[in-house]
């Protein structure tokens, strides 16, 4: 599995606005460069990003081809109870990465 | 081509304004005191990703570098952590004194070579290619074990003469443009290259994650960019003139910082 990054605070007050940053290991291959054969090097980008807190969809994002490589991304939610933030990433060919963090709300 | 052409064209233009506005008279080192990493060169934005260890891009290289640390490879089944336990403390300055002499070939040898030694001589496991993942890994996990620490000033006798030849590399025109480093990077620091600021060639940060090349490359990756740059043919990787000038630019910075894996644009 690709290599992340994720940063999702430990603990939190109730109500409290939490950041969430993430990076992720991907080539983020555009698919309109040309390599050394002169073909064009297939597509390999991520499509997709999501946030899930306690299985609430909180955060999606939909990503392009124009974005660089190892992306990183920032958001903020709002803490409502302790449990589970899960960050998915689903791309070409099949790609998915999925970590999870547990958050403590007090 | 015709991007080319322009290019040459500004080239041209920036190397006769470097006559008329030198800081310093040439050959004239940069005062230590006005020294300044490449990091103080850079955007706001890109100190941010820099510092931030969850937005800095080489951190997935140092979690990379970490696995292979751990992970026993080669005939011996031997892993780095196997003789040099936790890197953590084991490791902690050790990138701010290289390259460093190496008793057995008598030469200086780079981080890089130093890892690949490593494997050959005590894993008995085949040497990593340079720029290969595996490497800069390795590399990005052991600079960051000197993080903040200054770069030594190395009085080693038998240093000296690599050293010197460094030295000579570095104030040498080279290339189509017969450029030296010293004509931008000690003479003209501060001034625009293009559109970019010349820094003043410090190695603070190397490996680094450049957001130009989308990926951590090496020290040597980079003066072979410049090299190319000046149109002249570049030495391969882990050639000594290559190491000579890195220990050259090490000394130069001597006492400056470490900030590996660093991000630069």
């Amino acid at each position: 599995m690709a290599r992340a990054l994720v940063n999702v605070p430990a603990k939190a007050k109730r109500g409290e606005i939490i950041e969430i940053k993430a990076l992720i290991s991907h080539p983020m291959e555009s698919g309109f460069r040309v390599g050394t054969n002169g073909k064009i090097i297939q597509r390999d980008i991520v499509q997709t990003f999501t946030c899930t807190y306690n299985g609430e969809e909180v955060f999606k994002a939909r990503y392009s081809p124009a974005i660089a490589a190892n992306p990183f991304i920032s958001f903020s939610t709002r803490a409502t109870d302790s449990g589970e933030i899960v960050l998915t990433w689903r791309g070409d060919n099949g790609f998915e990465a999925v970590e999870t963090k547990q958050i403590t709300v007090e | 081509m015709m991007r080319l052409s322009r290019l040459r064209v500004s080239f041209a233009l920036v190397c006769a304004s470097f006559l008329s506005s030198a800081p310093f008279a040439a050959g004239d080192e940069i005062p230590l005191a006005d020294r300044k990493s490449g990091s103080q060169f850079m955007s706001r934005q890109t100190q941010d990703i820099e510092n931030d260890d969850t937005s800095n891009p080489a951190m997935l290289w140092v979690l990379d570098g970490e696995a292979l640390w751990n992970k026993p490879t080669g005939a011996d089944n031997k892993a780095c952590s196997s003789c040099h336990q936790d890197a953590a403390t084991t490791m902690r300055g050790v990138a701010a004194r290289y390259p460093a002499f190496d008793e057995k070939s008598s030469k200086v040898v780079n981080l890089e070579q130093r890892i690949n030694l490593c494997r050959t001589d005590r894993q008995k496991a085949s040497p990593l290619a340079y720029e290969s993942r595996d490497l800069l890994a390795l590399t990005a996990y052991l600079a960051r074990q000197s993080k903040g620490m200054p770069i030594e000033a190395k009085d080693d006798s038998r240093i000296k003469p690599f050293r010197a030849e460094g030295e000579k590399l570095y104030s040498e025109r080279l290339g189509q443009l017969n450029l030296s480093c010293a004509q931008c990077h000690t003479d003209n620091w501060g001034q625009k290259l293009g559109g970019s600021l010349l820094p003043q060639a410090h190695p603070t940060a190397y490996p680094l994650y450049r957001l130009e090349w989308q990926t951590v490359g090496s020290l040597q990756r980079r003066l072979r960019n410049c090299m190319i740059g000046v149109r002249a043919e570049p030495y391969a990787y882990g050639d000594q003139e290559l190491v000579n000038l890195e220990l050259y630019l090490m000394w130069r910075a001597r006492g400056m910082p470490m900030e590996a894996p660093g991000v630069r644009p």
